[in-house]
């Protein structure tokens, strides 16, 4: 969280009239955070907080299923820095979230979720439709409440917003019983308010941040390594100026895609399992790595005795917890991303000798080029198409994608320059999220950017039913599903590690999706060969809502490079017989 | 199965001199050193909200770490609680669990105590009523107090560190026992160090 930004919003809006209930005190929470958009499904024990919606301001987008609710509220998060509001009824409906929660979780999205609960005289009766949502939802929320009291439940929403965007980001959740919603009260909720025993750090300990400003100076093979929190840190900018000021090459995680510009000649682009060559080499060899909001995952690290066991490790982090959590940290530094890096800057003594370090990283990058070869009689390559589409798009556009295959192609051959512009599921691996994410990127993006899905066969099969609130909406969203008509990485592993065993990853039958979506009201495309791409990307993206495109790929094109799980980043295989 | 990529094969690759051990932790390559558990007492200072005490049983099971007692209680504010937990882990877990404590939103500090901690675990213990003569006597000589008394059982109460409790136990061993409920440790810090800081927006 940038320390610039408050959650102090404006003040109510003009036409509000008093609260009269809980629910009404609930909503009052929600346009006192300046909410403008949620998305949920309705149900019995919610109710009465849609009924209090009837009259506001805030405009509630219906989805499908509740998933999608959560993953579009998390999009919306993620594009905004702004919390994205999800709602659901009791029961199924809450359980139907806890997907879209943890994934939030694990990428530290803004989210407020608010469940219905069935009334509190009931609770623990097994009433219909009743779930223990605050035990469900527990270990994949950052914080979650259970609603008590009508004059406090607005509060307790505020709070909840505070919480999902304040210090690291996540998700909470506030349970509402229908007899507090229900209940009259006349209490006005303040301003959203963290609770008393949660003060997330700003600046990092200036001796600290000194003794690793010094380390840093004296290193011969630094590297900055950009994770998602400085995305969500606002710090895009100081992380840019620091590479650029000093000369020293940039590896991403795959949360901070976007977090430095790919074009820029100090980009060594993502790292990780299926990160470039070059980033997973620089990483592997470098003495020190600047970590700034990454959690070092282990599709990151690969395993960790071979992680960059040269480097002295600078780990900043606005969550205590992380540093050292997977890798040991040299030097911690708690804050917030902005801050501590303008701190680290200024403190550095001098610029690192990089220059032939440098040169050494573009030599890597010369040596492990990302590229693929092109039969044009042959079947079009997913590859091909994710080039094609950034192509004819502008730079800020949004790309959502599901999990698998293609979000690796997407990730690799789309060239982003913009934070916030890669909407992804990576934690989590949630297959599914494209639809829905795009949804909720459509009302977080503005008028004239463009959003585009890149989902896989497989993924966008478990959401496609988001299509009917794009088509209902006339939402403009792109998607693109590069069907291999596999659950293709899970093919790609059983031939690498299962014998070619293809156990339940091959479809005997398929869908035609650019007739399914014609169905939901969207416009269907389809593309079997590459003289089709160019007009084919166009007239879809050139179509007025939801549209569609079958994208019928080379079946059996696996994603490369890759390391194995657990495995020695600086061995990353470049084709089948490296695994 | 596609081509892949071209570029020097893995093996004509430059490589690292170092490594890590299990724990991300940079070692000497040629040694082993996988770090070792010891037993640790960690307590913490928490406001009484519903769901904390769960939060913080599930925050060890979650995470695999190795939890030997774990107790609750009231504290000098009615509005706190202290929960004091015994754990056996390598270091870099136990730090991880000190700040994963302090994640927990209601949790108000959480510290490691020293071995110095002042620290005490109850245990009723009840056997067979064949020798309560001899059992009083065991009893006494750990300075503990007969509870209860019956022709067919003995129900004991005994106080001390957890060493002493497992001698006594072994020494009560031979009377035949029938069931034992133990608490857990529970400790403050000695003399004047604070076992807790609570700031003083919370006072």
């Amino acid at each position: 969280m940038s320390s610039e930004r408050t959650i102090e919003r404006d003040a109510e809006p003009e036409s509000a009239q008093p609260v009269t209930s809980g629910a009404e005190s609930v909503v009052r929470a929600l346009e006192n955070a300046s909410v403008d958009t949620v998305f949920g499904v309705q149900g019995g024990a919610i109710m009465p907080v849609y009924d209090a919606l009837y009259d506001s301001a805030i405009s509630h987008v219906t989805m499908s299923h509740e998933q999608g609710a959560a993953h579009a509220a998390d999009a919306y998060g993620h594009v905004t820095g702004n919390p994205g509001i999800c709602m659901a009824t009791s029961g199924p409906g809450a359980t139907n979230l806890v997907t879209g929660l943890a994934d939030a979780d694990m990428d530290s999205d803004p989210v407020v979720a608010l469940t219905g609960q069935v009334p509190t005289e009931f609770v623990g009766s097994d009433a219909f439709q009743e779930t223990d949502t605050t035990g469900v939802t527990r270990p994949i929320t950052k914080e979650n409440y259970f609603a008590t009291d009508p004059d406090d439940v607005g509060d307790t929403v505020g709070e909840a917003f505070a919480m999902a965007e304040r210090g690291r980001q996540g998700p909470t959740l506030v349970d509402l019983p229908k007899d507090v919603t229900n209940a009259d009260t006349d209490r006005e909720p303040g301003p959203a308010r963290l609770p008393e025993t949660y003060r997330p750090a700003t600046e990092a300990d200036p001796a600290d941040v000194d003794a690793a400003a010094k380390t840093f100076a004296d290193a011969e093979r630094p590297v900055i390594l950009a994770g998602g929190g400085v995305i969500k840190a606002e710090a895009s900018d100081r992380i840019r100026d620091l590479a650029i000021e000093n000369d020293v090459p940039v590896v991403t995680t795959m949360p901070g895609i976007g977090a430095f510009p790919e074009d820029h000649d100090l980009s060594l682009s993502w790292a990780g399992m299926h990160g470039t060559g070059y980033a997973n080499l620089a990483l592997t060899m470098a003495d020190c790595i600047f970590a700034v909001g990454t959690r070092f995952d282990d599709r990151l690290t690969g395993g960790v005795e071979t992680f960059a066991p040269d480097a002295e490790i600078i780990h900043v982090d606005i969550d205590p917890a992380e540093i050292s959590k997977n890798i040991q940290a040299d030097h911690g530094l708690v804050g917030d991303a902005s801050a501590v890096v303008r701190q680290f800057a200024d403190a550095l003594p001098r610029a690192p000798d990089t220059e032939e370090w440098v040169a050494t990283c573009w030599t890597w990058k010369n040596d492990y080029p990302l590229d693929y070869s092109i039969d044009e009689d042959g079947p079009v390559k997913p590859q091909f198409v994710v080039e094609a589409v950034d192509a004819a798009t502008d730079d800020d556009t949004l790309v959502t994608t599901g999990v698998g295959q293609h979000q690796m192609w997407a990730a690799q051959y789309w060239t982003f320059t913009e934070p916030r512009t890669w909407v992804s599921s990576h934690g989590l691996g949630t297959m599914g999220y494209g639809v829905p994410a795009a949804i909720g990127a459509r009302y977080a993006a503005e008028d004239d950017q463009s959003v585009v899905c890149f989902d896989g066969d497989g993924s966008f099969l478990m959401t496609c039913q988001g299509l009917t609130v794009a088509a209902r909406e006339n939402l403009d969203i792109t998607v693109f599903v590069l069907n291999n008509e596999f659950i293709g990485m899970v093919r790609q592993w059983q031939d690498g590690f299962f014998d070619g065993r293809r156990m339940a990853s091959e479809y005997d039958w398929i869908p035609q999706f650019d007739v399914l979506a014609e169905a939901f009201g969207a416009t269907g495309f389809r593309i079997d060969d590459y003289d089709e791409v160019e007009d084919t990307v166009e007239a879809a993206l050139d179509a007025d809502g939801p549209s569609v495109v079958d994208v019928h790929i080379d079946p059996e094109e696996d994603v490369y490079p890759m390391v194995p799980s657990g495995g020695d980043n600086g061995l990353f295989a470049l084709r089948g017989d490296h695994l | 199965m596609t081509d892949g990529l071209q570029g020097p094969e893995p093996a004509e690759r430059p490589r690292p001199e170092g490594r890590r051990n299990s724990q991300g932790i940079r070692i000497d390559p040629e040694v082993e050193a996988e770090p070792q558990a010891r037993r640790t007492t960690i307590t913490a200072l928490v406001e009484n909200e519903p769901g904390v005490l769960s939060e913080v049983s599930d925050l060890f099971s979650r995470r695999q770490y190795n939890i030997e007692s774990l107790t609750v209680g009231t504290t000098q504010n009615p509005e706190w609680s202290r929960v004091t937990v015994v754990v056996e882990e390598p270091d870099p877990n136990i730090e991880q669990i000190e700040k994963q404590l302090d994640k927990v939103v209601p949790v108000i500090h959480t510290r490691e105590l020293g071995a110095d901690a002042v620290s005490r675990e109850l245990v009723l213990v009840k056997l067979d009523a064949d020798e309560p003569e001899r059992v009083h006597a065991i009893t006494e000589m750990y300075d503990g107090t007969t509870l209860d008394a019956g022709p067919r059982t003995v129900t004991v109460e005994l106080t001390g560190s957890e060493r002493e409790i497992d001698d006594a136990l072994d020494a009560l061993r031979q009377f035949g026992i029938r069931e034992i409920a133990r608490t857990g440790k529970t400790a403050l810090a000695r003399g004047e160090t604070k076992t807790s800081i609570a700031p003083d927006r919370l006072k």
